[in-house]
């Protein structure tokens, strides 16, 4: 056993253990912790595989930014779990038929296509950039079910902004355009007046 | 077996090379920030320990490590002692890729520039769980105030990332520098002037500084996330906060200031003389110009109001990046730069 497959088997190790860790642990803050650490370590095990563009987008993009917001979520809930933990007996069949249906899956891919058909990739030459390579498929072979994945994106983004924008009236906003064109004269006023001791 | 042993022990020797003058950087900085602020607001700053009181830095560190860690009774003790060390690891962990001269850099990976992305909005995660573990409602504010600008802020940074890499054609930060080389004419904060400025301001917005210091806010909040550390935890979540400047400052140096390449490069009168020939003084010289700037800002500007800011990133920066992208796509187009 090379140190590839140590350092495989320590990474699968961590993001399974981590990943049973998500659903199991009480606190809902270390659930999105633990989800924090089993992508880091799925991006570690791509890694191992040379897709170093993949592996650094997924920690860009899930743990960078779309944890960061879920974690953010999670504080701001003070999730009380003992209630959610009642339903575990009555839900737990459907549950378990879930996850079978999931593992059948996976096992029918992998068992039609072999384990053989999927071996580790050859070490490319030193000057083989996957960057260039991915780019250079996406924008010419697979250009437009890039295009078309955009498009979703882009009106998921859209129907996002219509549900939770709403005109709500009495709420008071400010213009900063007309906040930084006033003047002087429009807030202060100079006033000539007699001086108040002197008189006397 | 040996080979690998030889191979992780020059690695290490390595990081440590890169580590250990960040961290003394860092120690200087400080004092650097103190002299800058001080004449700035007509004093002297410090002077008292050592000559010119070049010793202050140490002085503050053994002052920091020799204090308690007082641990709040109701806090998160797991995550409370955790949180610094999550804000330290991805600071340092981003030099890795960063080129100090042609042939001075650690890990020379292709995707070098989405490295760094990644690391630094790692570094949130320090912030936010430090503010939860303390159980106070100021560091719980002040840790989803960073959360929420970090967010914002790191869109407005990527998009100006975004022409840097149409200029170059290369997520590798030393054929990032190669593709400016050519003298201050040819660098990208030419062509790509407003996105310079505006990836400048959301690093010092990504890094919780003043002017963008709400996480701290020590006028509303105390001293936001980390009002309940003390000793050598607070020490390491400062040193994170000055290691990410420096990182911002030799970035932005590395993206649109030529990296190592002179200024003066195909000047004919200057030929190959040293002033022509790039070098890791070059490089030094202007990420120390952008350390200035970030302690100018702090010396000069008052601290945005919290709306102001998610404005100013999502309202102003955003479309300005967006258009600028393309500018910069016709630019490459034309061949006037880049390719």
């Amino acid at each position: 056993m090379g140190a590839i497959e140590i350092i495989f088997y320590l990474f699968s190790a961590i993001l399974i253990g981590s990943a049973l860790s998500v659903v199991t642990v009480g606190n809902p803050i270390y659930a999105v912790l633990f989800l924090v650490l089993s992508f880091f370590s799925a991006a570690c095990i791509w890694l191992l595989m040379h897709a170093e563009f993949l592996a650094i987008v997924l920690v860009l993009v899930y743990v960078g930014a779309v944890m960061v917001l879920f974690l953010f979520v999670v504080m701001m809930l003070d999730v009380n779990v003992n209630p959610l933990k009642e339903g575990f007996a009555r839900y737990l069949p459907v549950g378990l038929l879930v996850a079978f249906a999931m593992a059948l899956q996976m096992f029918l891919v992998i068992w039609t296509r072999g384990l053989e058909s999927m071996p580790m990739p050859e070490p490319k030459p030193d000057d083989y950039s996957h960057t260039t390579e991915l780019g250079m498929l996406l924008y010419t072979k697979y250009l437009y079910a890039f295009e078309v994945a955009a498009v979703i994106l882009l009106v998921a983004i859209i129907a996002a902004i219509a549900l939770t924008h709403r005109q709500r009236p009495g709420t008071r906003k400010q213009d900063p355009a007309r906040q930084v064109q006033v003047k002087r004269s429009d807030r202060v006023r100079m006033v000539k007046m007699q001086s108040e001791g002197e008189e006397n | 077996m040996m080979e690998q042993l030889l191979t992780l022990g020059w690695t290490w020797m390595k990081v440590m090379a890169v580590v250990l003058p960040v961290t003394i950087a860092v120690a200087y900085f400080t004092y650097f920030e103190r002299k800058v602020i001080g004449y700035m607001q007509v004093r002297r700053g410090p002077n008292r320990v050592g000559p010119l009181g070049l010793f202050q830095p140490f002085a503050d560190l053994f002052k920091m490590l020799f204090k308690e860690i007082i641990i709040p009774a109701n806090a998160n003790r797991f995550l409370f002692i955790l949180a610094p060390v999550l804000t330290l690891a991805p600071a340092l962990t981003a030099w890795a890729v960063v080129p100090f001269d042609d042939w001075l850099v650690l890990a020379d990976i292709d995707a070098g520039l989405l490295f760094i992305l990644a690391m630094t909005s790692m570094g949130v995660y320090g912030v936010l769980i430090g503010g939860w573990a303390s159980n106070s409602k100021y560091a719980l504010l002040g840790g989803l105030r960073a959360a929420a600008q970090t967010v914002s802020y790191e869109i407005a940074m990527g998009f100006a990332l975004v022409g840097v890499i149409v200029l170059a054609g290369t997520l590798n930060l030393s054929g990032i520098v190669h593709a400016q080389s050519g003298g201050i004419l040819s660098w990208f904060w030419l062509p790509l002037l407003p996105l310079f400025v505006i990836y400048f301001i959301s690093g010092v917005a990504e890094t919780n500084r003043a002017p963008f210091d709400v996480a701290e806010g020590e006028s509303e909040i105390v001293a936001g996330f980390h009002v309940d550390y003390s000793g050598s935890a607070f020490a390491v979540f400062f040193l994170a906060e000055y290691a990410n400047m420096i990182l911002i400052s030799a970035l932005a140096a590395t993206l649109f200031l030529g990296g190592w390449l002179s200024p003066f490069q195909g000047v004919p009168v200057l030929g190959d003389t040293f002033l022509a020939e790039g070098g890791v003084h070059w490089f030094l010289l202007k990420t120390v110009v952008f350390c200035f700037f970030y302690l100018w800002f702090r010396a000069t500007f008052p601290r945005y109001r919290y709306d102001q800011i998610m404005r100013l990133g999502w309202k102003v920066f955003i479309p300005i990046t967006i258009v600028w992208i393309m500018v910069a796509g016709v630019f490459r187009v034309l061949g006037w730069y880049g390719g």
